[in-house]
């Protein structure tokens, strides 16, 4: 450590408590231990959390075993209990607002990083990390009020008319469901994407896109046939970071996803997401299996972000430590 | 090459390249429309009244919402007390005494508890803070958010431990100072602004949560007198009202609304300016 000092060395090794209080005196070894149980209590507060979400959820796991995942009766009368349409509409949901908000996410991120003078890029980022910090509660305030109503008249109809043949959009429209829920996420998870994106774009070096445009490449084609490959991992981890916050997204989705535990294949059907059937349903579990099951889903949702962000960790490192050069 | 061909990829990168810019603009634009769209909403309805009454019982209009806004200051009072000391004193530790694998511990958990989504806080607090004394309360709301406020107030902590110049640590060194010396009267004070305005930053994102209260603090229509009730809180609000089926309360939701987008905005766009202008300093 760097703290010992040549001085240290010298005194003679003393034993019990003596020598003890005397490094005590110095202070440093106070604060030292001080700052290290309060960064051990962050751990310790992690670790108990996984703890409790394993120890509570025990009955629920004992009764129904791995088929937990994959029944889909949700009865709490008779405290029979399945996650699989909590799961499907969990992972519809968020793959809906990923097909959006990639692409709108990407476009504007390359505007900012490759389009746009320094000055501007700036700003427009600084308010796009104005709009990442909108509570959640009040998208879903906007979700009510203006896009349930949006997509009973004008989306809904509109994907009927062009693309009504196609199984994913059949069925009545009821303005809440799958399709209402991913089209909020999407708002909610674009300022991710553009703001990590951004930085990873700007970390490909300047040389990459100087060779493509010296051998006659447009600036788009540079863009996306050499800035933007280097930077994919980068990329692709921004996109798992924004899919971890849209698996756990509650309150914008509890307010907009019609909470009918069924497993349906049109968007415009209502659904259920995990996160929306714990903020429903917690505080009126009454039984014992009941809220046990309920705190399995969340233990479900805790290790499908934990996966995720791990994931999303390693590109987005791999990415800023030399692109997608083999070496 | 062809003529036909260099037109083509000339048009394709025209308008390939526009449509970034639209898709960039257009983003920003969301930020504007929610803030005029909740202005136009909510604005009329913000008044004495609103910030000083109790909630009218059901079917009355009119009231306030006051000890919603007091429940949320005393909700965040306590996020502040129980995430701050851990993030500021966890946050020295990794940038001045770190060690090499329990810093990475420390740092890779805390990332961990960063994404753990925040209804799952909640069933974490309540299993914690609810249900061993049964019954829902401040304190497990406060408990919530200040798990939520430790990894952020550590990240911002660490990142402006780190940006202080070794130099200003070695002077005091060789000034005779011991390394806490050093770190308490030197180290800390240089960053104290951004180490500030880092903790404000995650007390603003905690503001708005209403998961993690749903099943803690739950929500009260009544006053909540000291820490161990149920109680109301600006974003339980605006949920319950928002899914309810009185027009009143539609407005009152709208109005609160306007309050919290507001409060989180103004002190998101005060501390990213302070932010800013350090960083230009700096560099």
């Amino acid at each position: 450590m760097a703290t010992s000092t040549p001085f240290e060395q010298t005194v003679p090794p003393q034993a019990g408590p003596r020598a003890f209080i005397q490094k005590l005196r110095r202070g440093d070894e106070i604060a030292h231990l001080i700052t290290l149980v309060f960064a051990a209590s962050i751990v310790l507060i992690t670790s108990l959390l996984v703890y409790e979400l394993w120890v509570n959820s025990h009955l629920s796991r004992a009764k129904f075993g791995w088929e937990f995942l994959w029944t889909q009766t949700w009865d709490p009368v008779f405290e029979q209990f399945g996650a699989l349409p909590f799961i499907y509409g969990t992972l519809i949901t968020s793959v809906v607002s990923l097909m959006i908000a990639v692409p709108l996410g990407l476009a504007a991120a390359i505007y900012l990083a490759e389009l746009a003078p320094r000055k501007l890029s700036d700003s427009i980022a600084f308010l796009i990390d104005l709009l990442a910090a909108v509570p959640s509660v009040i998208y879903g305030l906007l979700g009510i009020f203006v896009i349930v109503p949006l997509m009973r008249t004008v989306i809904g109809p509109a994907l009927k008319g062009a693309f009504g043949y196609l199984p994913i959009f059949k069925g009545p429209n009821y303005g809440v469901g799958f399709l209402t829920a991913g089209i909020v996420l999407a708002i909610m998870v674009v300022p991710f994407i553009i703001s990590v994106s951004r930085e990873v774009l700007l970390t490909v070096p300047r040389e990459q896109r100087e060779a493509a445009l010296g051998m006659g490449a447009t600036r788009w084609e540079a863009t996306w046939q050499v800035v933007v490959p280097w930077a994919r991992s980068g990329i692709a981890g921004s996109v798992f970071l924004a899919l971890a916050r849209a698996l756990g997204e509650t309150m914008a989705v509890t307010m907009v996803i019609g909470n009918d535990p069924k497993i349906r294949e049109s968007l415009f059907a209502p659904g259920y997401t995990i996160a929306a059937v714990l903020a429903n349903e917690f505080t009126e579990a009454t039984g014992d299996v009941y809220l046990s099951a309920l705190i399995e889903l969340g233990l479900v949702l805790f290790l499908m972000t934990f996966i995720l962000n791990g994931l999303a960790r390693i590109m987005i490192v791999a990415t800023e430590r030399g692109g997608g050069r083999p070496s | 090459m062809s003529r036909a061909r260099l037109v083509w990829r000339k048009s394709l990168n025209a308008v390939m390249l526009t449509l970034t810019g639209v898709a960039a603009f257009g983003v920003v634009a969301v930020l504007f429309l929610i803030l005029g769209y909740f202005i136009y909403n909510g604005g009329h309805s913000l008044n004495w009244q609103f910030f000083t009454q109790l909630p009218k019982p059901v079917g009355e209009t009119g009231g306030g919402l006051a000890n919603a806004i007091v429940g949320s200051l005393k909700l965040l009072l306590l996020a502040a007390v129980i995430g701050l000391p851990v993030g500021l004193l966890a946050g020295v530790y990794l940038a001045e005494f770190g060690g090499k694998t329990f810093a990475f511990i420390v740092r890779y958990t805390t990332d961990l508890l960063n994404g753990v989504p925040s209804i799952v806080i909640g069933i974490f607090a309540y299993s914690l803070v609810v249900a061993p004394v049964k019954h829902f309360s401040t304190l497990a709301g406060g408990a919530a958010l200040g798990i939520m406020v430790i990894p952020i107030t550590l990240r911002s902590t660490e990142e402006f431990l780190r940006s202080i110049p070794g130099s200003l640590r070695e002077g005091a060194m060789a000034l005779g100072a011991s390394k806490w010396k050093t770190i308490a009267t030197v180290v800390l004070p240089a960053a104290s602004g951004g180490i500030l305005t880092g903790m404000l930053l995650s007390l603003a994102r905690v503001a708005g949560e209403t998961a993690p209260l749903l099943f803690t603090a739950l929500g009260n229509r009544f006053w909540s007198p000291g820490w161990s009730q149920p109680t109301a809180a600006l974003p339980l609000m605006i949920y319950e009202y928002a899914i309810s089926a009185y027009d009143d309360w539609h407005r009152q939701a709208w109005a609160a609304g306007l309050v919290l987008l507001s409060l989180v905005l103004l002190a998101n766009l005060g501390c990213r300016l302070v932010l800013n202008r350090r960083g230009m300093a700096r560099s």
